[in-house]
Order: C-alpha cells, then sequence, then structure tokens
C-alpha cells in the first residue's frame, strides 16, 4: 500500500502548482485552471486522508467540492465569455476597469 | 396640624406664571402678559395673606410634606415646606414687597421689547425666592438660593446686548459662585457630622453640643462657611464687588432684587442657621465684624457716588451690613425687623430712583439733575418718605430697625461698643449721603438738558411717572412711615419661638440664672438707651445739616473738599480700587495662569497634542500600508497564499514543539 505521506506531498505540489499559475499567469482560463488544479490537490488530500482514517465523511467532503467546482465552472466560464465579448482580451491585468 | 396649608402652592403659582409667559408670552399682548404676570404674583401675595390669617391656629414650626427627593442610604431629602414665624415675615416681605414691584414694572417696562421676557424672569425668581424661604432643608434652600442667583443673572443682564449688562450679569453669577461654594462645603459639613439637612433634625443636635467657646471647631466652620456663602449673596465683604454693577439692571429689578429679597437671603440663611452660630461664638464675631466693616465701607464710598442707582447700590451693601452686624451680636430678630423696614424703605428708593430716571429720560447721574422737586410731586414726597426713612429719623420706619441694633450692639453680650461707634458713624454718613442725593435730585436748579425724544418713550420734557408706577411707590412710602411702629420689643417677642433655643428666648421668658442678670442688666440700661438713641438721632440730623449745607447752601464747597482732600478723594471715588486690586491679585494671574499654563501648557501642548499626533501617526502608517493595496488580484492572492503559509508554518512549529 502506498504510504499516506506520498499522497499528501503529491497533494501539496499540486496544490503550490495551482496557486503559483495563480499568481503567474495573465490569461484569465488558464488562472482558472489553477484554481481546479488547487481544488484538486485538496481533493487528493481528503480522499487519502480518509482512506487512511477509514472515514466516509472525508470522501463525501470531495464530492462537495466537486459540486461546487463544477457550479464554479459554469459561472466562471459564463464570466469568461462576457468578458471576451466586452474587452476582447483575456489578459487579467487588462480587465482593471474598477482600479483606481 | 389640622389644617393643610398647601405651602407648595405659593411657589409654584409664580412659577407657573413665568412658564406661560416664558414659553408663549411672544405671542401675547402686552396686557396679557402683564395680566398673566400680575395675576400668579398677586395669587402667591393672597395666598400668604390666607396664610397668616391661619396661622394663629398652627403650631410652628409647621412641617408640610410634599414628596421624597434623594435617598441614599440612611441620608434622606425630600421636598418639603417649613413654616414658622420667620418663615412668615420672609414670605409676607417678599409676596407683598414682590406684588408691588411686579405692579411699577408694568408701567416702567411698558415700551421694552422683551416685556413679556422680563415678567417671565421676573415671576421666576419669585419662585426661587419663595422656595429658599419656605425650603425644610438646607438642600431645597439651595436650591432656591441659586435659583435666585439665577433670576439675578438673568435679570442683571437683561439688556444683553448692552456691554457692561451682560458682563455685569457674569460678574454677578461668578462672585456668587465663589460664596456658593463656601455655602456647600458647609452643607457637606453638615451631612457628614449630622446626616441629615432637615433643618429641625440639625437644629435639634447642634443644640444637644455644647458651645465653642474655646477655639474654632467643627461648628465653628460650618458657620463660618455658611457666612461665606452669605456674604456672596448679600454682597458682604469681600465679595461685595457684584451689587455695585448689578445695577445694570432694569430699576424694579435693583429694587425687588438686589434691595428687597434676594441680597435679603444670607441674612435669612444666617438667622435661620441661628442655633449653629450661637454655639460658634467665633463666627458670631466674625459675622459682626464682616457686617459692621462692611456698612463702614460702603457708606464711605455711596458718599462720593454721582450715579443716583449707585448711591442706593452701596446703602444697600452698608444697611445689609447693619443686618450681618445685627445677627453677629446674636440679635437675629432685629436683623429680621431691619431686613423688613429696609425691604420697604429701599425697594422704596429704588423705585422713585427709577421713577426719577423716567422723569428725565434715563438720566442717571446726579450732576445732571436737581430742582425735579416741582415738576415730579409724587416722587419727590415718595423719596422723601424714604430717605428720611433709611436716615433713621422717628418716627420711621429705619429709626426703629437701625436705633434697635445699634443698642443690641452695644449692650449683647457678644456685643462691644466698638460696633455701636463704627454703626453710629455709619449712621451718620447714611444720613449724609442719602440727603446728599435728596438735594442733588430734587433741590437747586435743574442741571441737566432737556431729555430730548428718545422714540421709544415718547418724551416731552420732565413729566411724572404713569398712575400705575405712583401706586406702588406711594404704599411703600406709607409702609417706610409706618412698618416701625410694631415696635422692636413687639417684633422680637413675635420671633422669640424662632430663636428660643438661646439667648434671647432666655431674655424673653427669663430663663437660666446668668441671663436674669443680663435681663436685669438691659433693664439697668433703659437710661443707657435713652441716650443711645438720642446719638444716634442726633447723628442723622447731623448729616442732613452737613448735606444741606454742601449741597443746597453752598453747592461750590464740595469740590473744593475734593480738591482739598486730593488723594483720598480719588481712592475712595474710585471704590478703593478693590475692583482694580481683585483684577491684578485674583483676576489676573487666574487668566495668565489659565492663558499660559492651562491652555497652552496643558491644553494645546498635552491634549490637542496627544491627539493630533495619534492622528498624523495613524496618516503615516496608512501611508506606508497603503501600497498593500494596489487592486491587483494577483498580488492579493500572494498576500493570502503568504498568510496561509505563515499560519501553516506556525501550526507545524507548534505541533513539533
Amino acid at each position: 500500500m502506498v504510504p499516506l505521506s506520498y499522497y499528501l506531498i503529491l497533494s501539496g505540489i499540486l496544490f503550490a502548482c495551482g496557486v503559483t499559475g495563480f499568481l503567474i499567469k495573465r490569461n484569465i482560463i488558464t488562472i482558472f485552471m489553477s484554481i481546479e488544479l488547487m481544488l484538486n490537490g485538496v481533493n487528493l488530500s481528503f480522499v487519502a486522508f480518509a482512506a487512511q482514517w477509514k472515514a466516509l465523511s472525508g470522501q463525501v467532503f470531495v464530492f462537495f467540492v466537486m459540486v461546487v467546482a463544477a457550479a464554479e465552472a459554469a459561472v466562471g466560464l459564463a464570466i469568461i465569455i462576457s468578458v471576451y465579448r466586452n474587452r476582447e482580451t483575456l489578459n487579467v491585468d487588462r480587465v482593471n476597469l474598477l482600479k483606481l | 396640624m389640622t389644617a393643610n396649608l398647601h405651602l407648595w402652592l405659593i411657589p409654584v403659582l409664580p412659577l407657573i406664571g413665568a412658564a406661560i409667559n416664558g414659553l408663549f408670552g411672544r405671542r401675547l399682548s402686552r396686557q396679557a402678559v402683564a395680566g398673566i404676570g400680575l395675576a400668579f404674583c398677586g395669587a402667591a401675595f393672597a395666598m400668604a395673606l390666607w396664610v397668616v390669617s391661619q396661622f394663629s391656629s398652627l403650631t410652628p414650626p409647621y412641617v408640610e410634606y410634599v414628596a421624597h427627593w434623594l435617598r441614599a442610604g440612611a441620608f434622606q431629602v425630600d421636598f418639603a415646606f417649613f413654616l414658622d414665624q420667620l418663615s412668615l415675615i420672609m414670605l409676607l416681605v417678599v409676596t407683598g414687597v414682590g406684588f408691588l414691584i411686579h405692579i411699577y414694572s408694568v408701567g416702567y417696562m411698558w415700551e421694552d421689547s422683551g416685556f413679556y421676557r422680563f415678567f417671565s424672569y421676573l415671576n421666576l425668581f419669585m419662585f426661587f425666592m419663595l422656595t429658599l424661604i419656605l425650603a425644610n432643608n438646607y438642600l431645597l434652600m439651595f436650591v432656591g438660593w441659586e435659583g435666585v442667583g439665577l433670576a439675578s443673572y438673568l435679570l442683571i443682564g437683561f439688556w444683553f446686548v448692552k456691554d457692561s449688562a451682560a458682563s455685569a450679569g457674569k460678574k454677578a453669577f461668578i462672585v456668587n459662585r465663589i460664596g456658593d461654594f463656601g455655602f456647600l462645603i458647609a452643607l457637606f459639613l453638615i451631612i457628614q457630622h449630622f446626616g441629615s439637612l432637615n433643618f429641625n433634625h440639625v437644629f435639634h443636635n447642634v443644640a444637644a453640643l455644647s458651645p465653642e467657646t474655646n477655639g474654632a471647631g467643627l461648628l465653628t466652620w460650618i458657620a463660618i462657611l455658611l457666612m461665606v456663602g452669605a456674604a456672596g449673596k448679600s454682597a458682604q465683604i469681600p465679595l461685595y464687588i457684584w451689587l455695585p454693577d448689578a445695577m445694570e439692571g432694569p430699576t424694579p429689578v435693583s429694587a425687588l432684587i438686589h434691595a428687597a429679597t434676594m441680597v435679603t437671603a444670607g441674612v435669612y440663611m444666617v438667622s435661620r442657621s441661628h442655633v449653629i452660630f450661637e454655639h460658634a461664638p467665633m463666627a458670631l464675631m466674625v459675622v459682626a465684624i464682616v457686617g459692621t466693616l462692611t456698612a463702614l465701607f460702603a457708606a464711605t464710598i455711596g458718599v462720593c457716588q454721582t450715579d443716583i442707582k449707585k448711591v442706593l447700590a452701596y446703602s444697600t451693601v452698608s444697611q445689609l451690613g447693619y443686618m450681618f452686624m445685627a445677627c453677629g451680636v446674636g440679635a437675629f430678630s432685629m436683623g429680621i425687623f431691619h431686613l423688613m423696614t429696609h425691604a420697604f424703605f429701599k425697594g422704596l428708593l429704588f423705585l422713585a430712583a427709577g421713577s426719577v430716571i423716567h422723569a428725565v429720560g434715563g438720566e442717571q447721574d446726579m450732576r445732571r439733575m436737581g430742582g425735579l422737586r416741582k415738576k415730579i410731586p409724587w416722587t419727590f414726597w415718595t423719596m422723601t418718605a424714604g430717605t428720611f426713612a433709611i436716615a433713621g429719623f422717628p418716627p420711621l420706619a429705619g429709626f426703629f430697625s437701625k436705633d434697635a441694633i445699634l443698642f443690641r450692639a452695644y449692650v449683647s453680650p457678644y456685643g462691644s461698643w466698638v460696633y455701636w461707634a463704627v454703626g453710629l458713624f455709619t449712621a451718620f454718613l447714611t444720613s449724609f449721603y442719602m440727603f446728599r442725593q435728596w438735594f442733588l435730585t430734587f433741590f437747586g436748579e435743574y442741571r441737566g438738558e432737556e431729555p430730548h425724544d428718545q422714540g421709544d418713550h415718547g418724551h416731552g420734557g420732565i413729566h411724572e411717572s404713569p398712575k400705575l408706577m405712583l401706586v406702588p411707590l406711594v404704599i411703600l412710602a406709607v409702609l417706610s412711615v409706618t412698618g416701625g411702629w410694631i415696635g422692636s420689643s413687639r417684633f422680637e417677642m413675635f420671633l422669640a419661638p424662632v430663636f428660643s433655643s438661646h439667648t434671647t428666648a432666655h431674655l424673653v421668658a427669663g430663663g437660666s440664672e446668668e441671663s436674669r442678670m443680663l435681663l436685669s442688666e438691659i433693664e439697668k440700661m433703659e437710661h443707657t438707651e435713652l441716650l443711645l438713641t438720642i446719638a444716634s438721632v442726633a447723628a442723622a440730623g447731623l448729616g442732613l445739616f452737613l448735606a444741606w449745607f454742601l449741597y443746597y447752601r453752598r453747592p461750590q464747597l464740595p469740590q473744593q473738599i475734593a480738591a482739598a482732600l486730593g488723594g483720598f478723594y480719588q481712592t475712595v471715588l474710585n471704590k478703593y480700587y478693590v475692583d482694580e486690586f481683585y483684577a491684578a491679585v485674583l483676576v489676573k494671574p487666574l487668566i495668565d495662569g489659565s492663558s499660559r499654563v492651562l491652555w497652552h501648557g496643558v491644553d494645546q501642548g498635552v491634549i490637542d497634542r496627544a491627539v493630533n499626533d495619534s492622528a498624523t501617526g495613524a496618516n503615516e502608517v496608512s501611508d506606508a500600508v497603503r501600497g498593500m493595496q494596489s487592486g491587483s488580484i494577483r498580488s492579493y492572492a500572494g498576500w493570502v497564499a503568504l498568510g496561509a503559509a505563515a499560519v501553516i508554518a506556525y501550526m507545524i512549529w507548534m505541533g513539533t514543539r
């Protein structure tokens, strides 16, 4: 059996990748994908703990996260399309109308 | 205690009048305002008369309980009223003289734009004064005490657009606060040691103590602090300075508040607390000395004044000094007797002076009057009655009361011939300056200009005042003539139950061995009394003669004398530079200290600085931190990530420790 720490390290790497992508990427879709990556990193750690402690609540949490992520993806993509139609760009640094 | 007198109505009635006039007076006609003011004041007077008619069926002191006020542990203060012979006399004087002055004011203030305001204030004053008189405890008395101070402030500064009037009002208020401070401390001492402010309770407990004959103990301090309060309210040395300035108010105010009633509150308070004073001979001596000095001091200033109202103001201070002299030698009932006659004749003199001022179109300087005798005969004759009364000519009111005080000052166990001598000299001065005023105003040639039309007066030459103003003058003149005929001994008998706990009662009832000896001693002094009477009448006559000689026969002489006296005359003319002295010694250091230390040092240097610096600090910190608020999502996310990392690191560190 694969030890828990492997899963946790992978989970950490995935999360870190997500954070890094979120911070350095300019394209909205890439940023969006980075967020998904972070969520899935967390999901991995949830199921890993659930398997380790033989507790189902971790798995249930993952389902919740997945549902929320799906809803988020639907809303987020709609927003992205709307942004693209209005601004003709997906670069977040150009979408700055609310800044001073 | 069978009948319920509803004493509470007496103060409340004028309060209702004050409220109606104060709240709605602006919309009412002058007739309505005057009607309301007079009706409620008159109702109080009628009520007082009714109380007098019921008085014989009471067993004084009659106490009327109205409501609880304060309760803190065992200490309790009630809204309760107290009626005995002393408050009865005060009640009659205040409501009676007050009502007459209300009538006079209708005529005097008719043209004034603040007519309704004036009557509202006057009624308010009546409310507080009656509360002061009828209070059953020191705290309720203090409420009235402060209230009359407030009414006095409002009325002195009645013409507040005039700068001098506004500052005179402030001066009166502030100087009175100094006295009230003493009064308050005395009340605190009474609470601390007797656990109550109720008159009956306190006096009962004090009477159980033995007199503090050697050294100053608790009672002496209480009494002296009470005297400080009385000196403030009743314009005694060293707090008399506000009263002459208070003449900035309308003349009826000077008559009512600054001659007849409010300023006598101090005498009333000292008399009411006679038990405390009698147990503190040193305090009594202080009272007598202060009173005697004030009488003399104010009389000398009065001699040099040229403003008709200022002369009367200093005369009031001087007469109040007499009353305190009487209290100080233990002859409280004589003080109250003089208080009553003084209310008649000084009220009259002020009102008559107001009538003179009215006649000559607002002029107050006696040097620009003269020869008014024929033009305003009613005013002349009433003022003559007042002048002869205050000078102490028999058989007018002032003679009886002043003579009784001088006699007591001489024979009383607390008295001394020094008081008598100074009092006699003051009587001479009083007679002199009053007749000086009389001659300057009514005799000789008219020295002023014809009063020109002043718009608000509708003047056509010198003219007599309207009937509305003359009626109170005539009534007061009659009282000034006849007021003393009660006789000091009958007056004293009437008041004896009030002052019974000590000397006077023993004199009347022939109590202990010692006082019976005193009584016989006084009987032996019958012929002394006659001599003293002759002396005081002679002093009054001398004053009249000197005034006649200097201001009627040889009008040039006073200026030559003044020139000959030079510096001394200047000093007296400038009121001994007391105001200047206070300004230099007390006011200026206070202002300097306030502005340098408290304003620039503490307020600006510490308090303002702390506030300003914390504001500047907040600004600077914000400037530094503002960079974080860039508006870039990624930088926020970076901060969040960093924060999360920090939290996790901390938790790991905590977990592994």
